[in-house]
């Protein structure tokens, strides 16, 4: 034990342990964020929030009788439908370019692509929506056109996550798999696809997740601002979370505007912490499983 | 062939997981659409329809009532375009957008549902102006103002040297396309150097936190918000009137009270839900209007509404 480190430098110790300071103070600054944000809308939808506002219709003029349920039916539709658009032809998609492309330039061009994709804004997806879905294809701004352009926005995410996946199943599989005379087809659905699900799984549930607070792309397609109904068909009109919060800030009622939006913030804020734990869950759940 | 006995212990996909993911598409595909009426448009109409969309749905729950705001203009191309029913509007409809519903073939008619004033805000420690002439309001305003009429002292030398700070809705706004008409003499004739919101919202928070701040929208967002907000006192040259819901009504406060209408698709009549809807909005409104801080129409006014709409109503429908 010697005061001075052998490199000479006294404060090297210290700068050390200073620097690990610092990085727990970042570290623990976007908890306390999180743990602000969360409490500030705790404490400004206490006693609105009940179940009540989960079962009622909004309402337009009675801050006590509006609630979630069309919004919270809207954005679970949403995410059921985009989930079954998006994970076959996400999935699908990975599997041609990890397993089947040959390396081109034409497959760097789409893998160029894809990467670029996801960081488009969702703005743009939307007007893409409005156009091709709500108007090109006449769907009217249903759960069904939300649902798509919704997909259009997480698909690049999907795709990537799902090649993160299957590039990480070693490739001692693939070809021991091969050796034994399994077919391509046989390969990926019997080995990788099941060796890659959790990775999958996991980069769908944060992409759904992504989908399910997005609002933008559902104001451009023209969602329903106002509506006493939940959607019985995949053409009927909906509104979504995230709408709804926001209509509810737009109201010139401050009890509307503060503690109804509060209250339908903390109802999101369930929703999406309930699909990232289970993401984690089937990561923990699936991955114990896979023993190479 | 079992591979699995010799490679990774993991289950391959189910079957059952997928058949159960398609009969669920099946089932959501079969359900058509159910009796909806469409109405986008005005937000300052908004707050009226989805009021009365509200109770409506409790006496009438089979007939779906969806309310957007997607502001005047946003709503009557939707409307041109026959993508909606019913639209909200707070001015009368212009000449090429009648232009194009008809090159659409979309006829429509036309029912005033209430009256609105446009409030005339400033900051609350604002201590220096009460009342405004609606040429002052030009002053400000026009679009030769931009640049040049930049402190409260350019518009009255009496007034301090204080920066004025202009907030206004935006350009798809109803409220913009009246007040510039009847202030600056022509629809979306304006300074641009403005700070413009779709949000109501934002208008009145922006006001509420600038003492030199002067904004315009509609009287109902000053109902709601009495303490952050001082309203002026408008002049057009008999003298200053505060907008109330009776110099509305009987027209003193002019020039920056207007008439809210309901535009509907003649074809729409044919869906009972609609006239059903519009009936209900009709007997309704009235009581509904004082609520959202708007000023109900006289009873010869509703009494036209009813004429116009029964006679628009295919016999079929009505039963």
């Amino acid at each position: 034990m010697s005061s001075l480190p052998r490199n000479g430098r006294p404060y090297a110790k210290l700068a050390s342990q200073l620097f690990a300071y610092a990085c727990a103070a970042c570290a623990f600054s976007s908890v306390a964020i999180l743990v602000l944000l969360l409490s500030q809308m705790l404490r400004f939808a206490w006693g609105w929030l009940d179940w009540q506002f989960i079962t009622s219709f909004d309402s337009q003029l009675s801050p006590d009788k509006a609630g979630v349920r069309a919004a919270l039916v809207g954005s679970i539709y949403l995410i059921a439908l985009t989930t079954l658009f998006s994970v076959p032809i996400g999935v699908g998609s990975a599997i041609y370019l990890e397993e089947y492309a040959q390396r081109s330039r034409w497959r760097g061009i789409v893998q160029t692509n894809i990467a670029n994709l996801a960081g488009v804004p969702s703005i743009v997806y939307g007007i893409l929506g409005l156009g091709l879905f709500v108007r090109g294809m006449q769907m009217g701004a249903g759960v069904l056109a939300g649902a798509l352009t919704l997909t259009l926005v997480v698909l690049p995410i999907v795709i990537l996550a799902s090649q993160e996946a299957l590039r990480a199943v070693p490739s001692t599989i693939r070809q021991a798999s091969y050796a034994l005379g399994a077919t391509r087809w046989q390969t990926v659905w019997h080995q990788l696809l099941p060796a890659a699900l959790p990775g999958i799984m996991t980069g769908v549930i944060l992409a759904l997740s992504r989908a399910l607070g997005e609002a933008a792309p559902l104001v451009a397609i023209g969602a329903a601002g106002f509506v006493m109904f939940t959607p019985r068909g995949i053409n009927d009109s909906f509104t979504a979370l995230p709408l709804q919060i926001y209509n509810w800030t737009e109201n010139a009622n401050d009890d509307f505007r503060i503690h109804v939006a509060a209250a339908g913030i903390i109802v999101l804020m369930v929703m999406l912490i309930c699909l990232n734990a289970t993401a984690v869950f089937l990561r923990y759940r699936f991955g114990k499983r896979i023993h190479w | 062939m079992h591979f699995s006995v010799l490679l990774p212990k993991v289950r391959p996909l189910r079957r059952s997981t997928l058949a159960s993911l398609l009969v669920l598409l099946v089932g959501l595909v079969g359900c058509g659409r159910t009796n909806v009426v469409s109405i986008d448009g005005s937000s300052t109409v908004f707050l009226l329809s989805a009021a009365i969309a509200e109770e409506f749905n409790e006496v009438s729950p089979d007939v779906k009532v969806v309310v957007s705001q997607a502001g005047t203009g946003g709503g009557f191309k939707k409307f041109a375009a026959g993508e909606i029913q019913i639209c909200d509007a707070s001015r009368p409809i212009t000449e090429a957008e009648a232009a194009a519903c008809k090159k659409n073939g979309i006829e429509f008619i036309k029912l005033e549902v209430a009256f609105d004033g446009l409030a005339v805000v400033v900051n609350p420690a604002n201590d220096w102006c009460d009342s405004i002439t609606t040429d002052q309001l030009k002053t400000i305003w026009r679009a030769e103002a931009a640049q040049s009429v930049m402190k409260w002292s350019d518009v009255n030398p009496d007034w301090p040297d204080i920066e004025l700070e202009l907030y206004g809705p935006g350009t798809d706004s109803g409220t913009y396309d009246y007040f510039t008409e009847v202030i600056n003499g022509e629809a979306k004739s304006s300074r641009q150097d403005y700070s413009p919101s779709e949000s109501d919202n934002a208008l009145v928070q922006g006001v509420a936190g600038d003492k030199g701040s002067l904004g315009y929208f509609g009287l109902g967002y000053y109902a709601e918000n009495t303490d952050k907000l001082k309203l002026l006192s408008v002049d057009s040259g008999d003298g200053p009137i505060i907008p109330t819901a009776a110099t509305v009504r009987d027209g003193t406060y002019k020039p920056l009270a207007r008439p809210l209408y309901l535009y509907v698709r003649q074809d729409a009549l044919r869906n009972e839900g609609v006239v059903k809807y519009l009936n209900y909005y009709l007997d309704k409104v009235n009581d509904v209007s004082p609520r959202v801080g708007y000023v109900p129409v006289p009873d010869e006014v509703m009494e036209a509404n009813r004429k116009t709409l029964d006679a628009a109503v295919p016999r079929v429908a009505v039963n």
